[in-house]
């Protein structure tokens, strides 16, 4: 789960790493009013799930109430377009009137779960305001790294070794290992999967400060972690995921022609490949997981059949768990509900497959029996093109 | 031959008083199974289905000589049941459940290293030796015994290209689904050294996705390891970058750990990839003719 730039930051002030002065508002009002609270110089940044907001045009530096009006007219409501959002954009619903600094040197902080060390590393870097991935491809020297040891946490002579590390003055050094330490804390005892502060500044009078923050939690960890859930904003999400994911789906959409359902991530993406692979392009990811019932199956019916751009359905199920013939019931049940305006074709195998094929055939549905995968996906890609 | 489990397998289940665990320790027994133990806390000195369940595993394992653990228990509790086995001392511990926190996960990473236990997973459909031992959730009947290896990130993906293979009478000595999360007890690369050491495997299918970098150290693993033939395929050659494909571990991150990469890793180190997943089988069939291992 991704949360809102002025979200992470009261986050993390909790945790005692310096954030600057900063308020959420949702209308321009609230912003001027804000601003005049704060002082100027101040900024007014969009507020989205996406990163590269600055580039594209969406935080202004304002430097009286008119320039704050006028920022935060221009904003909210605006359809942002940035390298993360792809080319439809993301609409800014609220901005983060912040207090100004006099930044003196610009420096990356961030923390992230290393897969292949199975821990949190940490990652610092002089080089500011630039995204850490291209740093790692043009200067991977650059970067500083520690991990840390989940029975001890941050060292400080870790936290002390990146201060150094980067070069700052030695009355800095101690508000460096405060800001690590919090960090880390915050990493760790709110199960983040990554938080970033791009750019760390240090300002003129010497301190430390976040000027932005980026946080994401671990989905699977929100159980223990209710006021995290409170700060989901649904309208950050593609509505078919978060319906998809009420019903324990896993759906994800693409902008193929190809609805396809499946049981498990695993052959999920590889449905899609292999629809691709003959000439088609798959309209979604959707993994009905391996205890889905008939229920479930009409549910994703359903979401497939929202997408407008779906010409054909490719249900490509290897019964485990999930009995073919409980598919089958599911398909049939949720075709005569929904009403089938594509062709359907139905690839089945495994337990009760029998049975199931019996229930398809007797539904008098029109379906198109599939022998294999490699065959689903030809026929559906073949039912597309007529 | 094989590995990891067989007919000495002493299975004990933890969460055996659950829906999922109750079904799958009926059908690991049915499938031949050794189920000699259970554990829910709380409910020790009953019984499910003639399986005695004990309070905690030391319990179990001192009562019942268990020499392997599968957990079923929910994702909150999961990481705990883990520890749990690893402290009685078992060899082999098998984690189903999926949405295990990656924090937890890091913890009991912590705690395996140095420790004589492998875990399996977690989020995995679990470990079968054909017609020995079936620890975990894969429909049974769709193995044969013979000696292909076969390792998989994916539960539904595996049971294809197992059904592929024994379809055309290509047995397999031991098939490990070692799990779709980003930190897992074992992995593709120890999965591996388990195959070419096994004098009962001969050929390798190594099921992968987008990412991580688990396949690309895996590839550098078999160019300077693996004598035995390798057919691989990598699920995700469609997805998008940035979105987690149903497995928490299935993402392209910073344009890291596609499934392009991966392949060419994999091609590079000598491995067959095969061309779509529908062709898993007939690849290991082919590769098999050409070191006159089948006819």
């Amino acid at each position: 789960m991704n949360i809102h730039e002025h979200q992470a930051k009261e986050w993390l002030r909790r945790y005692g790493v310096a954030v600057p002065e900063g308020q959420a508002c949702f209308t321009v009002d609230e912003a001027v009013a804000a601003a005049e609270r704060l002082g100027f110089p101040c900024a007014v940044k969009a507020q989205i799930h996406a990163g590269g907001r600055g580039k594209a045009g969406g935080v202004r530096l304002v430097k009286d109430m008119r320039a704050a009006r006028a920022a935060a007219q221009e904003l909210l409501g605006r359809t942002l377009v940035t390298h993360q959002t792809g080319p439809q954009g993301r609409v800014v619903r609220r901005l983060l009137v912040e207090q100004g600094c006099r930044i003196a040197r610009e420096l990356y902080l961030g923390m992230v779960v290393d897969r292949g060390a199975g821990r949190v590393a940490v990652m610092a870097s002089t080089e500011g305001g630039v995204e850490i991935e291209e740093v790692a491809t043009r200067a991977p020297e650059k970067i500083l790294r520690e991990t840390i040891d989940p029975a001890i946490g941050l060292a400080g002579y870790q936290a002390r070794r990146i201060a150094f590390g980067l070069g700052l003055a030695k009355e800095q050094v101690s508000k460096a290992v405060a800001f690590l330490a919090g960090l880390a804390r915050c990493f760790l005892e709110s199960d983040c999967s990554l938080a970033e502060i791009n750019p760390l500044v240090v300002t003129a009078e010497g301190d430390l400060l976040a000027l932005d923050a980026k946080i994401g939690f671990d989905d699977n960890a929100l159980f223990r972690h209710p006021e995290l859930r409170a700060l989901r904003d649904p309208s950050e999400e593609d509505p078919r995921e978060t319906e998809a994911a009420a019903h324990d789906l896993s759906y994800i959409a693409l902008d193929g022609s190809i609805g396809c359902m499946v049981n498990g991530a695993g052959l999920a993406m590889a449905t899609m490949d292999i629809v691709k692979g003959a000439g088609g392009a798959p309209a979604n990811f959707l993994d009905v997981g391996g205890g889905a019932d008939a229920a479930k199956v009409k549910a994703a019916f359903h979401i497939i059949l929202k997408d407008p751009a779906v010409k054909a359905i490719f249900v490509n199920i290897f019964g485990g768990i999930l009995r073919c013939d409980v598919l089958a019931e599911g398909v049939v049940a949720a075709a005569r509900e929904v009403g089938l305006r594509v062709p359907l074709v139905v690839r089945m195998e495994g337990t009760n497959v029998e049975r199931g094929k019996q229930i398809l055939a007797e539904s008098r549905l029109d379906v198109i029996a599939a022998a294999d995968m490699l065959d689903g996906a030809r026929k559906a890609v073949a039912a597309v093109a007529r | 031959m094989s590995v990891l489990v067989g007919k000495e397998t002493r299975v004990l289940t933890q969460g055996i008083t659950g829906a999922t665990g109750q079904l799958h320790t009926r059908l690991c027994r049915e499938y031949g199974s050794q189920m000699v133990a259970g554990v829910t806390p709380g409910r020790g000195g009953t019984d499910f289905e003639g399986i005695p369940i004990f309070d905690t595993v030391t319990q179990a394992v001192r009562a019942t000589g268990a020499n392997a653990s599968v957990i079923y228990v929910p994702p909150a509790g999961a990481a705990d049941a883990i520890l749990e086995a690893v402290d009685a001392g078992l060899p082999l511990v098998v984690c189903i459940t999926e949405g295990v926190p990656v924090l937890d996960m890091v913890r009991v990473k912590r705690v395996l290293d140095g420790s004589p236990t492998r875990l399996i997973g977690p989020n995995c459909p679990g470990v079968i030796t054909p017609g020995a031992c079936k620890i975990g959730i894969m429909p049974g009947y769709i193995h044969a015994p013979g000696r292909v290896g076969v390792v998989s990130r994916s539960g539904t993906l595996t049971y294809e290209a197992v059904y592929q293979l024994t379809g055309l009478g290509i047995g397999q000595s031991t098939c490990i689904g070692i799990g779709g999360d980003p930190i897992i007890g074992t992995s593709h690369v120890d999965a591996l050294r388990l195959f070419e050491d096994d004098p009962g495997t001969e050929a390798i299918v190594m099921i992968g996705e987008i990412g991580g970098a688990a396949e690309e150290e895996a590839a550098a693993f078999i160019a300077a390891h693996v004598t035995k033939p390798v057919v691989a395929f990598i699920a995700g050659q469609t997805a998008p970058p940035g979105k987690r494909m149903g497995h928490a571990g299935a993402i392209i991150a910073g344009g890291k750990g596609t499934a392009a990469e991966k392949m060419d890793a994999l091609r590079r180190a000598g491995a067959r990839l095969a061309p779509s997943p529908a062709e898993l089988g007939v690849t290991m069939q082919q590769a098999l003719r050409e070191k006159g291992l089948l006819r």
